[in-house]
């Protein structure tokens, strides 16, 4: 069984870690910022979200899993509101030019 | 162990590369942006130098209040005429020079000190029991050298005040400048009703599990402040003027309060500042819980800067 648990941790981990990869690499060679929040958001939602799935058997209590899943879910909100504002900032800029 | 030293070199080396950048850059704006990136990085160190409570805080401080500043007075000096001349070639050498200084000599501070270096955190440990906290470092800062807590927090209400003062005398009384613009992204407001509740819940917890825990009022406070100043910039609450009583009140309340309780250590334990055999800990946390209000009215105010509309009496 706990064999298994550490399977699921590695495989889920190192998931999330590729996103956050592939996120990085995506911001630095993707051509306009639109595609770059695109890449960017991604690897927020996908890859911090697979590293705290892999995590949660990880988790001394189940209270501490919890407060993992409210941790994304924070970030979440942070990501999505940045990727917002900044999409609205280059339409603005846009509409001016 | 070795992927663990490979990790913290690598660290340093991001947190060196980050700081060059951030001099190097040559628009306030990138600066600012690899300042904040720097403080965050910087409170990854501190986590993995085993220093929570002050990763916490460098965190809140030196990515989010110090950053919130920074683009707020960054916007202000675009909106300025710019300057004539670029500064010349002296002022740089000198800026460099009086920069370097201070950097070697912190350096020099740190790279001479004894080895092993002498430390007092055995004994911090060891009275832990009588201050009924768990946490040592909330112990040193309220407890063993409460004194000094207590003027930090007064140096921080004489900042506000500092700040205030440069207000042309027309605008005295009245209220700072809007955070935000005028029409706020529809996102950002969404983000302060959402967020605020939660980060109010969490800045609360903060302090309270302080007592015990990585966390404490400072941290605590932060978080409140950043909520406010979030819901601020939103538009859903705007800056109070500042000859509302309140307002002062909630400013002066955490050094007022931690003075009142060091006053009363004569007459409740045995000097001053002192605080009474068993019952050390409700002491602690009921000043604590006036020094979180006073945080998150001091930074937001620092922020916000002297106020430039009238009183509206």
């Amino acid at each position: 069984m706990n064999a298994l648990l550490d399977l699921f941790t590695v495989l889920a981990v190192g998931a999330g870690v590729f996103f956050f990869l592939a996120g990085s690499v995506a911001l630095l060679r993707f051509p306009d910022s639109l595609s770059r929040l695109h890449a960017l958001t991604k690897a927020d939602n996908l890859g911090l979200g697979l590293v705290v799935l892999g995590l949660i058997p990880r988790a001394a209590s189940p209270l501490a899993a919890l407060k993992l899943i409210v941790l994304w879910a924070l970030v979440q909100l942070g990501s999505a509101t940045v990727a917002q504002m900044i999409g609205g900032a280059l339409r603005r800029r846009e509409a001016i030019e | 162990m070795i992927l663990f030293n490979a990790l913290d070199l690598g660290l340093a080396a991001i947190v060196l590369g980050v700081a060059a950048w951030t001099i190097a850059a040559r628009r306030v704006f990138k600066a600012v942006v690899g300042y904040v990136a720097y403080g965050l990085l910087l409170a990854i160190v501190w986590v993995r130098l085993y220093a929570p409570d002050v990763a916490l805080t460098e965190a809140a401080i030196g990515g989010g209040v110090t950053g919130v500043l920074l683009v707020s007075a960054s916007t202000r000096l675009q909106r300025l005429p710019a300057p004539d001349a670029p500064p010349g070639a002296a002022l740089k050498i000198a800026a460099a020079l009086l920069s370097a200084l201070v950097a070697g000599v912190l350096a020099a501070a740190v790279l001479y000190l004894p080895d092993p270096a002498r430390s007092l955190a055995p004994e911090a440990d060891a009275h832990l029991a009588a201050t009924g906290l768990g946490n040592a470092v909330t112990a040193v800062l309220i407890a063993y050298r409460s004194f000094d807590t207590m003027l930090e927090k007064v140096v921080l209400v004489l900042a506000v005040a500092g700040v205030w003062s440069v207000a042309p005398d027309r605008f005295w009384g009245g209220a700072p400048a809007p955070l935000g613009r005028a029409a706020p992204d529809a996102a950002l407001v969404f983000l302060a009703r959402v967020l605020a509740p939660i980060g109010a819940v969490i800045g609360v917890q903060m302090f309270w599990v302080g007592a015990d825990e990585p966390g404490g009022a400072f941290q605590g406070g932060a978080i409140l402040a950043a909520m406010w100043m979030i819901v601020m910039m939103a538009r859903q609450t705007e800056p109070p003027r500042i000859s509302s009583g309140w307002l002062r009140l909630g400013l002066i309340a955490g050094p007022a309060v931690f003075l009142l309780a060091g006053l009363a250590g004569p007459i409740m334990a045995s000097s001053f500042f002192a605080f009474p055999e068993g019952f050390a800990k409700p002491v602690i946390l009921f000043i604590e819980a006036f020094m979180v209000l006073s945080i998150a009215i001091t930074l937001p105010l620092l922020v916000l800067g002297p106020p430039n509309r009238e009183a509206g009496r």
